[in-house]
C-alpha cells in the first residue's frame, strides 16, 4: 500500500470512529466541558458535594434540551426558507 | 473445584459472585437487546462477543495484576464515550419524533448501506454502531464482573474458581434470558426502540461517569432507574417543544 493510500485509509477510519460519537460538534464539546467542570471544579468549590450526581445529570439534561431546541429552530428557518 | 475448600466456603462465594454478576449482566443485556433490535443482531452480538474475547484475553494475560488498574479510570473513560454516544442518539430520536428528521431517509440510507455491504459479501446485517455500542457496554459491565470475581475470590485460598463459576452461571442465565425475550422485542415500533436506546445509553453513561469521578449515587445501582426515568421525561417533554420551536422559527421568517 502506498503512503498516500494508507493515509487516506487512516483518515477514513478516523472519521468513521469520530462520527460514531460526534454528530453535532457543539453537543460533544458541551458534554466534555460539563464533565470537566463537574469532575474538576465542583469538588474544589466544595459546594453541593452531596448533590453532585444531580448537578451532573441536570447539566447534561440542559445541554440536550438546548441543543435539540437550537436544532429545531434552525430546521424551522431552513424549511420556511425553501 | 478444590475439594479441600468445601461447600461451606465455596457455596456462599458462588452465590455472592452469581448475584453480583447477574446485576451487571442484566444491565448489559438491556442495552444489547435494545441496540440489537434497532441496529441488527449481527453487529450487536459481534460487539458483545468481541468485548468478551478481549476481556478473557486481558484476564488470561494479566491475571491478578488487573486489580492494580484503577476501576474509576475505566468507568470515566467508557462512561464518557457512552454519554457522547447516547446523547447523540437521543438528540436524533427527539428530532425524529418531532418530525424534524425524516425517518424514511434514514431507513433508505440504512438499506443502501446494508445492500452495499451484502455486495461486499459475508457481512449481512452488520452495523458498526451496534458493534461499538454493544462492545462498550459489554466491556464495561464485563470489567465490573472481572473485578467482582477477583474481589469475591480474594476472600480465601482457592475461592477464585467458585467465584468464576458464579459469574459464569450468571452470564449463562442472562444469555438464555436474552434469547427468550429478543423476539417479543421485535414487535415494538422502531422509532420507539431508538428512543429507548438513547435513554438507556445516556442514563448508563451518566451513571458510569459519576462513578468514575467519585460521585455517590443515592441507592447505588438503583440510581440508574432514576436516571432512566429522568432522561425519558426530559426527552418526552422536549419533543413537543421542538415541534413548537420549529413552527415559531418558520412563522418568523414568513413575517
Amino acid at each position: 500500500m502506498k503512503r498516500e493510500d494508507f493515509m487516506q485509509w487512516f483518515r477514513v477510519i478516523f472519521r468513521e470512529i469520530v462520527g460514531l460519537f460526534v454528530d453535532d460538534g457543539s453537543l460533544a464539546i458541551a458534554i466534555i466541558v460539563w464533565l470537566g467542570i463537574v469532575w474538576l471544579l465542583l469538588p474544589r468549590l466544595g459546594v453541593f458535594s452531596r448533590w453532585n450526581g444531580l448537578i451532573l445529570f441536570a447539566g447534561l439534561g440542559c445541554i440536550l434540551v438546548e441543543n435539540t431546541l437550537r436544532c429545531a429552530r434552525r430546521s424551522g428557518y431552513t424549511e420556511s426558507g425553501k | 473445584m478444590d475439594l479441600s475448600i468445601g461447600w461451606a466456603h465455596a457455596g456462599p462465594t458462588i452465590l455472592a459472585s452469581f448475584l453480583a454478576s447477574l446485576v451487571e449482566c442484566v444491565e448489559a443485556l438491556t442495552v444489547i437487546l435494545a441496540v440489537g433490535s434497532v441496529r441488527g443482531w449481527r453487529g450487536a452480538l459481534s460487539g458483545s462477543a468481541a468485548a468478551i474475547a478481549v476481556l478473557l484475553a486481558i484476564v488470561a494475560g494479566l491475571g491478578r495484576a488487573l486489580t492494580h488498574i484503577p476501576l474509576h479510570i475505566v468507568q470515566l473513560a467508557v462512561g464518557t464515550l457512552l454519554l457522547l454516544f447516547g446523547l447523540r442518539w437521543l438528540r436524533k430520536a427527539i428530532l425524529r419524533s418531532a418530525g424534524l428528521i425524516p425517518l424514511h431517509d434514514e431507513q433508505t440510507a440504512f438499506s443502501k448501506n446494508t445492500e452495499a455491504m451484502q455486495r461486499l459479501g459475508g457481512a449481512r446485517g452488520w452495523n458498526k454502531v451496534a458493534f461499538a455500542a454493544c462492545f462498550q457496554i459489554t466491556m464495561l459491565e464485563g470489567t465490573e464482573v472481572v473485578f467482582i470475581v477477583i474481589a469475591v475470590g480474594a476472600g480465601g485460598t482457592g475461592l477464585l474458581l467458585p467465584a468464576g463459576l458464579g459469574a459464569f452461571a450468571a452470564l449463562t442465565l442472562v444469555i438464555v434470558l436474552g434469547f427468550a425475550v429478543h423476539r417479543p422485542l421485535a414487535t415494538v415500533p422502531e422509532n420507539t426502540l431508538k428512543f429507548i436506546v438513547g435513554v438507556l445509553l445516556s442514563a448508563f453513561g451518566t451513571f458510569w461517569v459519576g462513578e468514575g469521578i467519585g460521585l455517590r449515587w443515592p441507592g447505588t445501582d438503583w440510581a440508574i432507574a432514576g436516571l432512566l426515568a429522568a432522561f425519558l421525561a426530559i426527552a418526552l417533554v422536549t419533543v413537543p417543544l421542538c415541534s413548537r420551536q420549529a413552527g415559531v422559527a418558520g412563522a418568523t421568517v414568513h413575517q
